[in-house]
């Protein structure tokens, strides 16, 4: 996935900011492919509150209990997609 | 997408491979040694808050320290219920025992669940079995405040050679095990949450003593601190990332067997409390004595944590059996899991807590048959191994993101 096929549905800079905020990242995000695994660059599951938390409250979306998996945020592109799915 | 979470091998018996007894026979088995060996020495291990050499010899003679090893390797191919009920079963006769038991058996867990796809830790399985070699643990580190997902110390690799050298301030039993499994960081140059896991073999580390063990209870299992030196060949780093061991293996196997041995030393302190009220009763016929009807109320709250141990234990089997890594990821059941251990180490402390008040002053003697000392010391270790607060401060966390039933 690129971010361009992305960029029509959810902005993937929103996402990043996110990230840099709330990720707890050991790894610059914006050094980071959209489909780099967060998981190697130091995300942990309870980071995930955090990230999740703040993208209900800036696309306001809310996330169901399905879809708080290690799927959902393993990169940017997923995260993007999970949030276009909502959002959608 | 694909995700890329281990996947953990079934642990079922095979239905061909022969097992010596049935549960029921191991487990009578486990009791005959709990009265003959395990409680025969118990308050001197307390006392002296010595290692109970005799408890692990009688578990190694009955095979128990290889039980979870799946039986193609010659082990029992127990599951986590049945390994919950060995480890409830010591709990009755000494506590120290069992959590030297319940400890090691975590440790084969991790093994047997994200390693045997490793030749190197096939074999070790097979040595395991043959020559009950008893598993200890160094994942805490000075500096990291407790947090096992963080490491200071890092491997360093060479070649086909490791070097590890780690700070760790509890080994429990470690002067006495024959393996450690040691945390690290996975590189000089890694992050603190990227860790392997790695075994070392005795002889093939160096432990120097950085304090003693002299606590209120579980004071036979040693578990002193030390700095470890180690070396030895990269096949034995476990071949799936800590993260991945510790949230799948590690942290529902802990509280499971923890909260198992816990309702063994309860359900003995209730024992020692029907003794004493059925001796009572004894002295005036006819009379249900005042002191039953609280046997009665601690009876209840013995029979909740056990349910709640087992539960638990049933739930986590058949996610295992079901080979469902999302599911032992997920928020839900890593909220269930610390509710368990929250839950048992506060009622371990209730029940005999209610057991010392049914017994008065004789459960409260040391010189006394119903002395309740050494299980009250137990029980109040319960909340503090692992603490209670940072367990309570992470299910906070994860329930603002957890969503009951949907």
């Amino acid at each position: 996935m690129t971010e361009s096929t992305l960029e029509s549905t959810v902005d993937t800079t929103a996402v990043r900011e996110v990230l840099a905020q709330h990720g707890r990242l050991t790894v610059d995000i914006s050094t980071l492919d959209v489909d780099f695994d967060l998981y190697g660059a130091g995300l942990t599951s309870l980071a995930t509150v955090g990230i999740m938390l703040a993208l209900e409250d800036r696309f306001e979306v809310e996330f169901p209990e399905s879809m708080l998996s290690r799927s959902t945020f393993r990169s940017v592109a997923s995260i993007a997609e999970a949030v276009a799915k909502l959002a959608g | 997408m694909t995700t890329a979470v281990t996947e953990l091998p079934a642990t079922e018996t095979t239905a061909a491979a022969p097992v010596a007894l049935n549960f029921d026979e191991l487990l009578t088995r486990v009791h005959a040694i709990g009265r003959e060996v395990l409680a025969v020495h118990a308050n001197d291990v307390d006392r002296l808050a010595r290692f109970p050499a005799e408890s692990i010899e009688a578990m190694k003679e009955a095979q128990l320290l290889s039980a979870y090893v799946p039986t193609e390797y010659g082990g029992m191919g127990l599951n986590i219920v049945e390994i919950s009920r060995i480890c409830e079963a010591l709990g009755n006769y000494c506590g120290s025992s069992a959590m030297i038991y319940a400890m090691h058996c975590i440790q084969v867990a991790c093994v047997v669940h994200h390693a045997q796809h490793s030749s190197y830790f096939r074999r070790y399985l097979k040595q395991l079995v043959e020559e009950q070699r008893l598993m200890a643990s160094a994942t805490t580190e000075i500096g990291t405040g407790g947090d096992l997902r963080s490491s200071i110390c890092a491997i360093e690799v060479n070649g086909d050679c490791f070097t590890v050298t780690k700070k760790a301030p509890v080994i429990s039993y470690g002067e006495y095990s024959d393996d450690l499994l040691l945390t690290c960081r996975s590189g000089p140059n890694s992050p603190a949450s990227e860790q392997v896991h790695v075994m070392v073999r005795r002889g093939e580390y160096i432990a120097e003593p950085l304090s003693t063990w002299d606590t209120m209870g579980f004071r036979g299992t040693c578990s002193s601190g030390f700095t470890v030196s180690a070396h030895g060949s990269t096949d034995q780093i476990l071949p799936t990332p800590f993260n991945d061991i510790l949230s799948l293996t590690m942290h529902p196997y802990s509280h499971i067997v923890w909260g198992a041995l816990w309702t063994g030393i309860a359900a003995d302190a209730v024992n020692q409390a029907r003794a004493f009220v059925r001796a009572e009763a004894r002295k005036t016929p006819g009379e249900t004595p005042i002191s039953a009807i609280r046997l009665a109320e601690v009876d209840l709250v013995l029979q909740e944590m056990r349910h709640n141990v087992y539960g638990l234990a049933r739930e986590y089997n058949e996610l295992l059996k079901g080979g469902c890594p999302g599911q032992i990821h997920g928020f839900g059941f890593s909220i269930r899991t610390n509710n368990l251990k929250l839950s048992c180490s506060q009622r371990i402390v209730e029940i005999v807590g209610q057991a010392l008040l049914i017994c008065g002053i004789s459960g409260y003697r040391n010189d006394s048959k119903f002395s309740l000392s050494r299980h009250l010391r137990d029980a109040y270790g319960a909340a503090l191994m692992v603490n209670n607060d940072r367990i309570t401060k992470l299910n906070a966390t994860m329930l603002l993101a957890h969503r009951e039933g949907n």
